[in-house]
């Protein structure tokens, strides 16, 4: 980043740093209130069943036992995140949906206790047959998971932009691929917890949420509070990854418990009830079919595509439009049909993981180019650049690209994995591959209807001057807004960053931010922040003219110092001088800042969805060594060349670079929630669920392109989504560059790639 | 052998001491009692995180008679009359500890969750072996999960305070 900056595009010190270091920092499970009470939630043993009756009597009686609640001691007012399909309710009331749904809960004492007195609560089933396969959901005579929902659609999707017909007509070559996703889980390390206060009408709920403002709202509305009246505070998070966006039933198990005992109740999920509650990762079934010219330019696509949401809705509208919705960003072509259909089955509910609804799609679609390719004898990184979205272009679907440094980042990602060096010289059992990404900078949209600010900010300056705190709604889960925010705020005061304080996600003492979701919070909070503190240099540039008698206009502030632009050699003035002279004479020094997001988008039916100011691109290379005997893939080395505009914290990006790509990787090899034909978990565990090991990552170079957003404060974008959604096509590819075996459903597990290896070799399958 | 409390119910209980970073402190628990509970509820060091209580994760680990564990998997009777180190006592005065400082500084911290597991096992080996190559810290570090970082910034941190480390500190401090 330029030049002229003080505080931004620097590494600076992680704001909360020392305090996670040292285990100071509190989590909402390490919260402790005097007299607090403890809570778990009693779920279905059963995929699909009847509730004949509740007998919670022998469970009141064990000494301990505080409360115990069903749906009958609980609104019944059906809830979700999306408001186009509110389906939840905080207990089931007429029957059970998934192996895992909310049936009943307890406050007691001590933890040991509410298991305890979770044993005593009787409940009587009629078990029903079950939906576990989303390919037979639809089907004539299935079971009905909602009645409301008929042959279990949940969502509906089928969009058309140009003429596909007939550009597949005039199309040289057409081919048609169908892969297998999977479903996957977020698995922060931190379990979701809450601790729920209920006193004098007032709801204060302490929780690991990645947005105060959406659980305000939908837990106001669920009781009937005013959202005054509902007071949402996030602790540190420790990671979210799209899974803690939405309130759970410890939330509002939480809150009734709370108010039936007049105490504090800390509700919380172990590792096996996070897998049940979920809300990870779609299993979406891809047929693709794709018409290109001689040269290997796209013509057409049609994305035909079915996905498993499990139970309830969660996000699962959204993620299905944005399955289809994001597949015309990476690459230019004017004719595009999208088919989708998510169902209901019995498992547990999909929705927003890292990449929300692009990865599985990603990985089809850059295995399927990298086939037509092979069959046209181009070069997998020669059929991209001929392809790749160029700046200021719009997308057939209604998407303003503004930046966009796609074709560098190619190039760039070709240089220095030594691409054109390696491709087609490696020996057999080591392959090349490549994949490209993109992704929002923020949604268009709120995720219910409203004309709330996206971000807005506060910034108050001590009464001397040393200190800035600023207020921000903008949710810190780990990702490094609280930091991030703090520099670009000292940067437009003209401050400096170790004098910076924050408080933020508090819904009470912050100003509103729809949080962290869709990789929003560094332009649009950003932007905010921004705005705040430049009406912060205003009026300490306006006071300080008085005390240096110099026009406001020829003044300027950097560091927190007060200099004349006109006059290098007059006598500076500090921040903390000014700022106390303000004080004094004035009051309060206070910034305030805003950020709309102009509107976005077509009028077709779904087309909010996947609109934002910018969007980021990246290009990933990655070379792998096969093990022909086990089928065993080794991820040898990553290159991954983003474009992501201007960058505020290096560190920290390239830190949500590895990470975005961690998770690509545990995606694309080993993890997948697995369930036994009763719809239970086989792997609800750390240890059964894959998740890679520091010796299972590869050596991964992060790199940048230059690149200047107009619409993002001081040119920036998205960084913290956009790796995930290469990575999974990227390791096929270079699978398939290894052995010549296309692998076509997620993960890549050895077993696969094994058989696959050994149908080639026995000449039953042609790729 | 800890002296054994019958209460009203002819439930036994334990007393037990334990040295936790330097203090003896004294506690009656049950027999199931996890000593990751211990620290975190009787003595409120709740900077031992709980993440999976299977020994999958590494976020409660400790360091028990120096050596690095999973203090869910530990019962507090175990533990008794023995010497533990929580990430609280890693750094002696307000001054943080080199490894503190080197994760602090290489961005291996994003979520923080993992980060004290982390630290106290990245403590553990550079005890042992201060300066361990790449493949001996991943291989130290391969039982505490980091959902954040891919583990790049981590192994960065661990082999710069190996790098910074001159011998001559090392065998004065052994």
């Amino acid at each position: 980043m330029s030049k002229d900056y003080a505080v931004i595009g620097k590494n600076v010190p992680k704001i909360d740093g020392r305090e996670k270091a040292t285990g100071a920092a509190k989590y909402a499970g390490d919260l402790k209130f005097p007299n607090m009470l403890f809570g778990k939630i009693l779920t279905s043993p059963h995929a699909h069943a009847k509730i004949l009756s509740i007998d919670t009597s022998e469970a009141e009686k064990l000494p301990g036992v505080k409360a115990v609640i069903t749906h009958k001691d609980v609104p019944a007012l059906k809830y979700g995140i999306s408001p186009a399909r509110w389906d939840e309710n905080i207990f089931c009331i007429d029957k059970v949906r998934f192996v895992g749904d909310k049936v009943a809960a307890v406050a007691c004492i001590d933890e040991e206790t509410c298991y305890k007195a979770l044993k005593l609560i009787k409940v009587e089933y009629e078990v029903l047959p079950a939906v576990l396969d989303a390919l037979h959901a639809m089907d004539e005579g299935a079971p009905q998971v909602h009645d409301e929902y008929p042959r279990n659609i949940n969502t509906e999707i089928h969009q058309n932009f140009g003429d596909l017909d007939k550009a597949m007509a005039e199309a040289h070559y057409i081919r048609k691929d169908y892969f297998v996703g999977q479903r996957t889980y977020q698995s922060p390390i931190e379990p979701h917890s809450a601790v729920s206060i209920w006193k004098d009408n007032k709801l204060t709920i302490y929780s690991s949420t990645q947005s105060p403002h959406y659980f305000q709202y939908y837990i106001a509305r669920e009781f009937g509070l005013k959202m005054g009246d509902v007071r949402i505070i996030k602790p540190f998070v420790g990671g979210g990854f799209g899974g803690k966006l939405e309130p759970t039933g410890l939330e509002f198990a939480g809150s009734v418990l709370a108010k039936l005992t007049g105490r504090p109740v800390r509700t919380f999920y172990d590792r096996h009830e996070m897998f049940a509650h979920n809300r990870g990762r779609h299993k979406v079934y891809m047929e693709l079919t794709t018409g290109v010219d001689k040269e290997g330019k796209i013509l057409g696509v049609h994305a035909n595509f079915v996905s498993d949401g499990g139970a309830y809705t969660s996000l699962g509208v959204a993620t299905s439009y944005y399955a289809g919705g994001l597949l015309t960003l990476t690459y230019e072509f004017e004719n595009y049909k999208f088919d989708m259909i998510r169902v209901y089955t019995n498992l547990p509910a999909c929705g927003a993981q890292r990449g929300h609804g692009a990865p599985q799609p990603k990985y089809a679609f850059e295995s399927h180019l990298d086939n037509i390719a092979k069959d046209l004898g181009i070069d997998p990184l020669e059929i991209r650049l001929r392809n790749a979205r160029q700046p200021n272009t719009v997308t057939i679907n209604d998407f303003g690209i503004n930046s966009c440094e796609l074709t560098a980042c190619l190039e760039k990602a070709a240089d220095i994995s030594g691409w054109r060096e390696k491709k087609g010289n490696l020996p057999k059992g080591r392959g090349i591959g490549i994949a490209t990404g993109s992704f929002v900078s923020g949604a268009g949209y709120p995720i219910y209807r409203n004309d709330l600010p996206q971000s807005a900010a506060m910034i108050k300056v001590h009464e001397d001057g040393t200190a800035a705190t600023l207020y921000t709604g903008a949710v810190d889960i780990g990702q490094g807004s609280d930091t991030a925010l703090c520099q670009m705020a000292a940067e437009a005061m003209g401050y400096r960053y170790e004098n910076m304080k924050i408080i933020a996600a508090d819904t009470e003492t912050t100003p509103h931010d729809f949080g962290a979701y869709s990789s929003r919070q560094t332009l649009m909070s950003g932007s905010a922040c921004k705005q705040a503190g430049e009406e912060i240099k205003k009026q300490i540039l306006d006071i300080a003219s008085t005390i240096m008698s110099l026009p406001p206009d020829d003044l300027d502030c950097r560091l927190g110092i007060i200099f004349s632009k006109s006059r290098p050699t007059a006598k500076t003035i500090t921040f903390e001088e000014a700022a106390r002279r303000f004080f004094v004479l004035r009051g309060p020094l206070l910034g305030r800042g805003v950020y709309h997001v102009p509107r976005l988008g077509g009028t077709f039916k779904g087309a909010a969805v996947a609109t934002s100011p910018a969007y980021s691109f990246c290009a990933q290379i990655s070379e792998v060594q096969i093990d022909e005997e086990t089928g065993e893939v080794d991820v040898c080395e990553v290159w991954d060349v983003h474009d992501c505009g201007q960058v505020i914290n290096p560190m920290q990006l390239h830190g949500q670079v590895h990470g975005a790509l961690y998770m690509g990787v545990g995606e694309a090899i080993w993890e997948e929630v697995l369930f036994d034909d009763q719809g239970k978990i086989q792997n609800p565990n750390l240890g059964g669920y894959m998740l890679p090991t520091a010796l299972d990552m590869p050596i991964v170079h992060s790199e940048l392109v230059e690149s200047y957003e107009p619409a993002g404060p001081w040119g920036v974008k998205e960084v913290g989504e956009g790796a995930t959604n290469p990575t999974m096509g990227c390791f096929n590819n270079a699978i398939y560059d290894a052995m010549g075996v296309r692998i076509d459903s997620l993960p890549l597990t050895y077993e696969k790639v094994w058989r696959a290896m050994k149908e080639k070799r026995e000449g039953k399958k042609e790729v | 052998m800890s002296q054994v409390i019958t209460d009203k119910h002819g439930i036994q209980h334990y007393m037990i001491t334990i040295n936790v970073n330097g203090d003896d402190y004294t506690r009656v628990v049950k027999a199931n009692t996890l000593l990751v509970n211990v620290l975190r509820d009787e003595l409120d060091l709740t900077g031992t995180k709980k993440g999976c209580e299977l020994g999958d994760c590494g976020s409660c680990t400790i360091l028990l008679e120096n050596k690095p564990v999973d203090s869910c998997m530990i019962l507090a009777i175990e533990a008794d009359g023995k010497e533990i180190t929580t990430i609280e006592g890693i750094a002696e005065s307000s001054e943080l500890d080199k490894v503190q400082e080197a994760f602090i500084n290489n961005g291996a911290i994003q979520c923080g969750y993992c980060t004290p597991g982390m630290i106290i096992s990245a403590k553990a080996l550079l005890t042992r072996n201060p300066h361990p190559n790449e493949k001996e810290v991943r291989e130290a570090i391969a039982g505490n999960l980091c959902r954040c970082t891919g583990f790049v910034n981590i192994v960065k941190a661990v082999l710069k305070v190996s790098e910074e480390t001159n011998d001559k500190e090392v065998i004065s401090n052994e």
